[in-house]
């Protein structure tokens, strides 16, 4: 009993910085911005409440819908595509493949330096009037658009980046595969199942719930990014609001024109969509995500 | 057989190659006169034009090594702070039995989920009330307070793969909670502390939205916010200069990148961190 107790209040004392950044950090900054949302604040005058003002603004912003649109779009192209890629990078990469652990960096390095200022200034010339790709397509003899500067291809960039970064899904989808038993696809083999069944019929189910995982992860990342349509778009969200993902335009209203109440109005809209966007992916999951037993 | 490995690494090679081709093309054009640039999509160099390095680290009203070193100050406080904070509250959560650690531990891991956007103008109000905006606290405290759930994710899992017995005998010998983790527990933790400490480097060296709002001063810019400062100050006219500036901005995260690679691939397979 003396132990226990001993126990419990070491239990608090070790957790004690948790604790308080819980508290100050995370759980009093949600209250305060919900309580926030509910108000106009700039700052400076303190926070005027106006019940659901801000809530019915956003059925009427366009600036809101279209950065929801961008976003919705943005999400839905580029998560499954960098998945597919990472997936099948990974089954490239078989176990005991000579060079493995070298193609395994080379593939993984562009995520650790996609979220970085750097890059998104490379993306810009790359896709620049003058830049890489159009050099490129001059040698055949193709005269590219400004890549950065059309509203219509603006957005494919900053997708294109978010596929180049597809290194850290594949180093976990390779660990899935890792786990599979080699005995299941020699009783397939002997079967006279081809590659094809064998990766519908073992690999996919069996790699299901790393799939969910990777999903899951990859789509509250980029429901939140920011940094690379801010840098490719110079801060404006531009050419023609294409690249106004909605946490750039949460930006631009809350330390842009400091409409702090809108902003957090805002934030929570993006915490209820991540929100809806797990859930229904957990409830979907009992259909195809295969669990051992 | 055979044949079917040489087209494996032949794809694999060239998808590398695409990978890696903007990356060398950056680095090449930072040694390339402006005009070159536009014209140049081949790797090739005839001679070195470091101008755009020299031009770069002094084209800002500081030299950008000031830069360089407030985000070494910035990074070097996060990591401690992490790996303090995150290491006590790992230890508390596998090891210790109190009333409410489950349903903390819940909670910890739903604040994975947490959008930063949710509580960024409350937390921004906050520490401009305190009077530290513009100061590089806000980018450093909250991680002496264990908010990188990920880190305290990670650790408990390494925690619960040591063995129990450890701890057993150390209470047999008479030590305390503060010996069990500081002197038994804590040296058999290192890779996960390492992999804590590499994550946080390059995460904290990258983060940009934070600097953004946080430092107002030219003479406090992280690299990040420097780099930003860079591409207003020149518009787009000196793409070699931007450029090498660049590679001074990613040099430290590649070599971070070199010597944790073990970690981090081992860190990212187990947690699924970036």
């Amino acid at each position: 009993m003396a132990y226990t107790r001993r126990n419990a209040k070491a239990g608090y004392l070790f957790l004690a910085p948790w604790l308080i950044g819980l508290v100050v950090i995370t759980i009093g900054p949600m209250l305060a911005s919900l309580y926030l949302s509910f108000t106009d604040y700039n700052l400076i005058q303190a926070p005027q409440w106006i019940g659901l003002a801000n809530f019915t603004e956003m059925l009427h912003d366009e600036k809101l819908h279209n950065s929801l649109k961008v976003t919705f779009v943005y999400v839905a192209v580029s998560v499954p595509l960098q998945l597919v890629v990472a997936l099948a990078t990974a089954l490239l990469l078989d176990r005991g493949m000579r060079g493995l652990a070298f193609y395994r960096s080379i593939f993984y390095l562009p995520s650790l330096l996609g979220s970085s200022v750097a890059i998104a200034v490379l993306w810009k010339q790359i896709f620049g009037t003058a830049g890489l790709v159009n050099q490129l397509l001059e040698l055949v003899g193709i005269e590219g658009p400004g890549w950065v500067s059309n509203p219509d291809t603006a957005l494919g960039t900053i997708i294109l980046l978010h596929v180049w970064t597809f290194g850290s899904p594949m180093i976990i989808f390779l660990a899935g595969l890792r786990q599979i038993p080699r005995t299941y696809y020699e009783a397939a083999q002997v079967d006279g199942a081809g590659k094809v069944r064998q990766f519908f019929s073992i690999t996919l189910p069996l790699l299901s719930s790393i799939v969910f995982f990777n999903l899951i992860l990859q789509l509250i990342g980029a429901f939140q990014s920011f940094t690379q349509a801010f840098i490719v778009s110079g801060g404006s969200g531009g050419p023609a609001g294409s690249t106004t993902f909605f946490t750039l335009y949460l930006y631009q209203e809350g330390f842009g024109k400091f409409d702090m109440g809108y902003a957090s109005a805002m934030a929570w809209l993006l915490m209820i969509i991540i929100g809806l966007f797990t859930a229904i992916n957990f409830l979907g999951a009992k259909y195809w995500v295969f669990h051992e037993n | 057989m055979r044949t079917k490995a040489i087209l494996k690494h032949t794809a694999l090679i060239l998808v590398a190659l695409v990978m890696l081709y903007p990356l060398l093309w950056m680095i090449v054009s930072s040694l390339r006169p402006d005009d070159l640039i536009f014209r140049a999509p081949g790797l090739w160099l005839r001679d070195l034009h470091v101008a755009n390095y020299t031009d770069g680290w002094n084209a800002l009203s500081q030299p950008f090594g000031r830069y360089l070193l407030n985000s070494a100050v910035v990074v070097l406080g996060a990591i401690i702070g992490n790996l303090v904070s995150c290491s006590l509250a790992a230890y508390s959560f596998a090891r210790l039995e109190y009333r409410g650690r489950r349903i903390f531990f819940g909670i910890m891991l739903a604040t994975l989920m947490l959008p930063f956007h949710v509580v960024v103008v409350p937390q921004y109000v906050l520490f401009s009330e305190l009077g530290w905006t513009n100061t590089f606290l806000p980018l450093i405290v909250p991680k002496f307070l264990a908010t990188d759930a990920f880190f305290v994710f990670l650790m408990v899992q390494f925690i619960r793969g040591l063995p129990r017995e450890l701890d057993e005998a150390a209470v047999m010998d008479g030590a305390g909670h503060v010996r069990i983790f500081g002197q038994i527990l804590l040296p058999l933790m290192v890779p996960a502390l390492a992999t804590t400490a590499i994550f946080t480097f390059i995460w904290t060296w990258n983060d940009f939205f934070s600097a953004l709002i946080y430092l107002t001063s030219p003479d406090l810019y992280t690299v990040p916010v420097a780099l930003r400062a860079f591409i207003d100050a020149q518009g787009s006219s000196s793409w070699g200069s931007l450029f090498a500036m660049s590679i001074v901005s990613l040099l430290p995260v590649f070599v971070a990148f070199l010597f944790g690679q073990r970690y981090l691939l081992r860190g990212i397979a187990t947690t699924g961190l970036k």
